[in-house]
């Protein structure tokens, strides 16, 4: 195991690494950045064309694409800018207060 | 070996960073420490020295450089004075949490306003809660061993913390002293070459600095902090304890001078201490029980071992060369009182201001400090424990 994956928040002091430095490269996508938004983009599957606009416009890459089709909504990245909702043609994004992740 | 020789403390700080040959040196001018890299750039010009300068345009600047130098993995100084210190505010503490161990000659000089260019250690001591070591010399000599011995402090694996290393503006730095230095070969090998055991430019080994810590980290990040800063009083005494054997120079966390049975002590900080010991030693030659602390390490503060070595004396003046503006004395006044009453102390204790902004302290302005614990004692103690020393009122 990595110095990076044995750090997590049941870490004594003495466990840290020393100034909190960090070994392991690429490691943004383990750590849970999306939990404060407010409002979150819903998908309404049937509207989708699979355009992918919204992909590429996405600040935080948080809607992936796979196998040549819009993925789902990356929900522990997304900070809820609503500018995928804003670019997508066919009004298949709406921005939703309520939690919309576990759907 | 040592040569002897003359020099003003700038110079000899300079003298001792070329012969540690740093690899890199940002700096930007402010009296009374402008000498110091004005001296580096001679010295690289004339090919003494190896050491890449950086010219940069603010202080905050040459700490950034400085921080990102060190963290790529070379050994690097800077130097500053007073507003230029605390134009590097936001990165001091960034180099300490960061556990870069680079180097600071702080010539210390008081802040504005008003505006006053002399000494005081308003700069230093307004530092002081930024996790660096913080190391005060009392003459020339003392500003040339502190450096030589600062970077071996700082880069050790149980410390790796940026140190600053400090001294009285234009009294110690721009004052001629005779010194005496080590070879260039002496130093060198006391040095040593800097080997950091992870670097930014270590392809091997990628990594990350100055990361973001969210409130369930941060906490325990500053404790691991506390912690190297603790281990700074064993290393420091390791690394003097070597300085020894090849200077014939001692050096402790702190100096008592004439504590021996001593009633009533003195506790300062930096040049005045030359002027307390003459004070001390006219005293004692009138039969006074009288004695001096000096503070070599304020960052961290020996307070529990100088409590010790103050156990037994009847009354003592903590003196402070700054203002801390809490209506109860200056920051070592403060720190110091509090260890002497959880240490279980049983003395009085008085709090001074002194040679605030440059102002001249004298062997006579000592000797009626002593002469106040002597008055204090008799009259069973005093209300007056925040003082001014030689106020016009």
């Amino acid at each position: 195991m990595d110095e990076f994956s044995k750090i997590n928040e049941s870490c004594t002091w003495q466990e840290l690494t020393e100034g909190m430095k960090i070994f392991t490269g690429g490691n943004s996508k383990d750590f849970n950045t999306g939990e404060w938004t407010t409002i979150k983009p819903f998908i309404i599957e049937e509207k989708c064309r699979q355009c992918l606009l919204c992909t590429p416009v996405c600040p935080d890459s948080a809607i992936p694409v796979i196998e040549k089709r819009r993925g789902p909504v990356d929900y522990k990245h997304c900070k809820g800018c609503g500018i995928c909702a804003k670019v997508c043609p066919f009004g298949a994004i709406e921005m939703r207060q309520e939690d919309v992740s576990a759907t | 070996m040592n040569i002897k020789d003359r020099m003003s403390g700038n110079e000899a700080v300079a003298c001792a960073l070329r012969q540690i040959n740093p690899d890199v040196m940002p700096a930007f001018p402010i009296t009374p420490s402008t000498e110091i890299p004005q001296f580096m750039t001679t010295f690289a010009a004339n090919g003494q020295i190896d050491t890449e300068f950086i010219p940069v345009e603010s202080e905050h600047s040459s700490l950034s450089a400085a921080l990102g130098a060190e963290a790529a993995g070379a050994r690097t100084v800077t130097a500053t004075s007073s507003c230029g210190l605390a134009f590097m505010w936001e990165i001091l503490y960034v180099a300490a949490s960061d556990r870069l161990p680079l180097a600071l000659a702080c010539v210390n000089r008081a802040l504005t306003g008003p505006i006053n260019i002399n000494c005081d250690h308003a700069d230093s001591m307004g530092a002081r809660d930024s996790g660096w070591i913080q190391l005060y010399a009392e003459t020339n000599q003392e500003a040339y061993d502190n450096m030589v011995m600062a970077f071996r402090i700082a880069e050790h694996k149980d410390v790796r913390l940026p140190i600053m290393v400090c001294m009285d503006g234009f009294i110690t730095s721009h004052a001629v002293m005779n010194i005496e230095v080590l070879d260039d070969e002496s130093v060198k090998n006391f040095v040593g070459e800097y080997r950091p055991e992870d670097y930014l430019l270590n392809s091997e080994r990628p990594m990350a600095v100055g990361p973001y810590a969210v409130s369930s980290y941060y906490m325990e990040a500053k404790r691991a902090q506390a912690e190297a800063l603790r281990n700074v009083k064993r290393v420091a005494l390791e690394v003097a304890r070597e300085y020894e054997q090849i200077s014939g120079r001692h050096y402790g966390l702190y100096e008592a001078y004439r504590m021996e049975d001593a009633e009533y002590a003195v506790v300062l900080i930096g040049s005045a201490a030359g002027t307390a010991k003459d004070a001390v030693d006219k005293l004692r030659a009138e039969g006074k029980r009288v004695g001096l602390i000096k503070i070599r390490f304020f960052r961290p503060l020996p307070a529990k071992e100088i409590t010790e070595e103050l156990r037994g004396v009847k009354a003592v003046a903590v003196m402070d060369r700054c203002e801390g503006f809490s209506d109860n004395g200056g920051p070592l006044g403060a720190e110091l009182m509090s260890a002497m009453f959880t240490g279980g102390l049983d003395a009085y204790a008085v709090n001074y201001i002194y040679g605030i902004g440059g102002r001249d302290v004298k062997v006579e302005s000592i000797e009626t400090v002593f002469a106040a614990l002597e008055e204090i004692r008799a009259a069973g103690g005093t209300e007056e424990t925040y003082r001014y020393l030689d106020l016009r009122q």
